[in-house]
């Protein structure tokens, strides 16, 4: 009886005190935006790592969730009573809105989350964060802040990339697959075309970014153990990163739109 | 002059240092003993910053490294050196950049004089061209000459070495503790060393330390520590884990 009480409070107060140690770090990592001229020079380095190299995941998954968009768009109007070209403008809205920010988003989470933890972790237990406060480098300067501002400048470019494969991938299903002619879709796509839609995907790319580079920082640089604790911090990132974005798309939507 | 004044410390309800106090005087070669687990390695970390006590202080030249600003922490730091257990050379970098990171940083240097101070470190450390390499194609001693090196490069005035000749075989320790003695013999360099092995405190310390139970069992020269009557000290000695207070 005791532990169904207790159980849950101090889950809370975990909880809580992992929210105060995030806040505390996110504060540091803009205090140490007082010595950028230093560290910038990773930058380009990170940009690479986090954004560049995740380019063929990026065109994979926005290529094919535009296309299920588009047969499962068709699908719902196969009435006829519905105009074709309303699949582009469905799937060019939904593209841009949701479905490329979003599902870029979680699986940005896999590959570009997990790696930052799984990196600055193995940096924490093997000492070679220590190493780097002995050597006279704030290591939040030197390992988190280039990652924060890559991913926060990566992850907007990532999402026009899946917004252009996503539409690609529409097109191609809805006449392929579909018989829409081309005219129809692209007349839909234009039709429906606000340019708010793309600019709300993109602020919403900026704070994934921001988010999922910014968790695995923080379970990386607090490890604690071996690898087994490195294995702890990697799954912490790729689960409170993927319930922090699904809470930012609602309060994002909620508030901008 | 590194002045440790009353510093304890605890993990969770575990207390590692009880109350400690003792002074390290420039140019010395104190090792730091006890069995694994009783808080060497805190101690080291507490020296450098790395971790804070819970109670009392640690002065490094006249400064209270625990009140001072990081700014001013970062500038006592360059005055040392550590090198670690496993050498915690930074994985994504070659051996010379691992050298040359705080060079860049901490020196006004161009790049043809790192590049000296480079092979210059490396050399010391008998590792000369093992620049481009990268840690995972070096073995556990080679890693500690490269972590050496890193140490050595910005000319420190104090170097700390944790569990420097752990681990390694016979031919390597004795190479390590010969390095440590020729470092400590160039310049007029304090060195403190974290070790639970014989050898390195026989040939390398002057002075020497043993921690027990949070407390400090023995201070005194190496020669009184080889020649102490303390039970304690003696089972140390003669790795006796059969002795009961």
């Amino acid at each position: 009886m005791k532990n169904i009480i207790i159980y849950p409070l101090s889950y809370l107060v975990s909880l809580f005190e992992h929210i105060g140690k995030y806040f505390d770090l996110m504060f540091k990592v803009l205090r140490s935006f007082a010595t950028w001229h230093l560290y910038m020079g990773f930058l380009p380095e990170h940009m690479v790592k986090l954004g560049v190299s995740t380019i063929p995941i990026v065109i994979v998954t926005g290529l094919f969730s535009g296309m299920v968009t588009s047969v499962q768009t068709g699908y719902q109007l196969e009435s006829g009573f519905i105009p074709d070209s309303y699949v582009g403008g469905i799937v060019g809205v939904t593209v841009l809105m949701e479905l490329s920010p979003m599902i870029t988003a979680l699986v940005m989470t896999g590959r570009v989350g997990a790696s930052i933890a799984a990196e600055i972790g193995t940096m924490r237990v093997s000492e070679q964060i220590d190493a780097l406060e002995t050597l006279s480098f704030d290591p939040i300067s030197f390992l988190i802040m280039p990652r924060v501002v890559s991913g926060a400048i990566m992850f907007p470019v990532m999402i026009v990339i899946a917004d252009f494969f996503g539409i690609l991938g529409g097109y191609l299903a809805a006449t392929v697959s579909l018989g829409i002619s081309p005219y129809d879709y692209v007349y839909g796509l234009r039709d429906w075309f606000v340019p708010w839609d793309a600019i709300f995907g993109v602020i919403k790319a900026f704070s994934f970014g921001l988010a999922i580079t910014s968790i695995g920082c923080y379970f990386g640089f607090y490890t604690v153990g071996g690898a087994e604790g490195v294995g702890k911090s990697t799954t912490q990132t790729v689960v409170v990163s993927c319930i922090t974005i699904v809470i930012l798309d609602y309060l994002l939507a909620a508030i901008l739109l | 002059m590194i002045s440790i004044n009353n510093i304890s410390k605890s993990f969770s309800d575990r207390v590692i240092l009880n109350n400690i106090s003792f002074t390290i005087n420039k140019g010395e070669k104190i090792a730091i003993i006890g069995e694994s687990g009783i808080g060497k390695s805190v101690l080291l970390k507490n020296i450098i910053g790395l971790l804070s006590p819970d109670e009392g202080n640690v002065i490094i030249d006249g400064q209270d490294i625990n009140e001072i600003t990081f700014k001013k922490l970062q500038k006592v730091r360059s005055k040392f050196g550590m090198v670690f257990q496993f050498g915690a050379l930074f994985d994504s970098m070659t051996v010379s950049e691992n050298i040359g990171l705080a060079l860049q940083k901490l020196t006004n240097c161009d790049r043809l004089e790192i590049n000296d101070r480079i092979l210059k470190s490396l050399s010391e450390v008998n590792m000369g061209g093992a620049e481009e390499k990268m840690p995972s194609e070096l073995s556990g001693g080679m890693k500690k000459r490269v972590g050496i090196a890193r140490a050595i490069a910005l000319n420190p005035e104090y170097i700390l070495y944790d569990e420097p000749t752990t681990g390694l075989d016979p031919i390597m320790t004795d190479s390590i503790n010969r390095l440590i003695n020729k470092f400590h013999s160039k310049g007029m360099v304090t060195s403190v060393l974290v070790t639970h092995e014989m050898k390195t405190v026989r040939d390398v310390s002057d002075r020497v330390l043993m921690l027990y139970k949070g407390n400090i069992q023995f201070d005194g020269s190496t020669e009184e520590f080889l020649s102490s009557t303390d039970p304690r000290v003696m089972a140390f000695l003669n790795g006796d884990s059969t002795y009961k207070e």
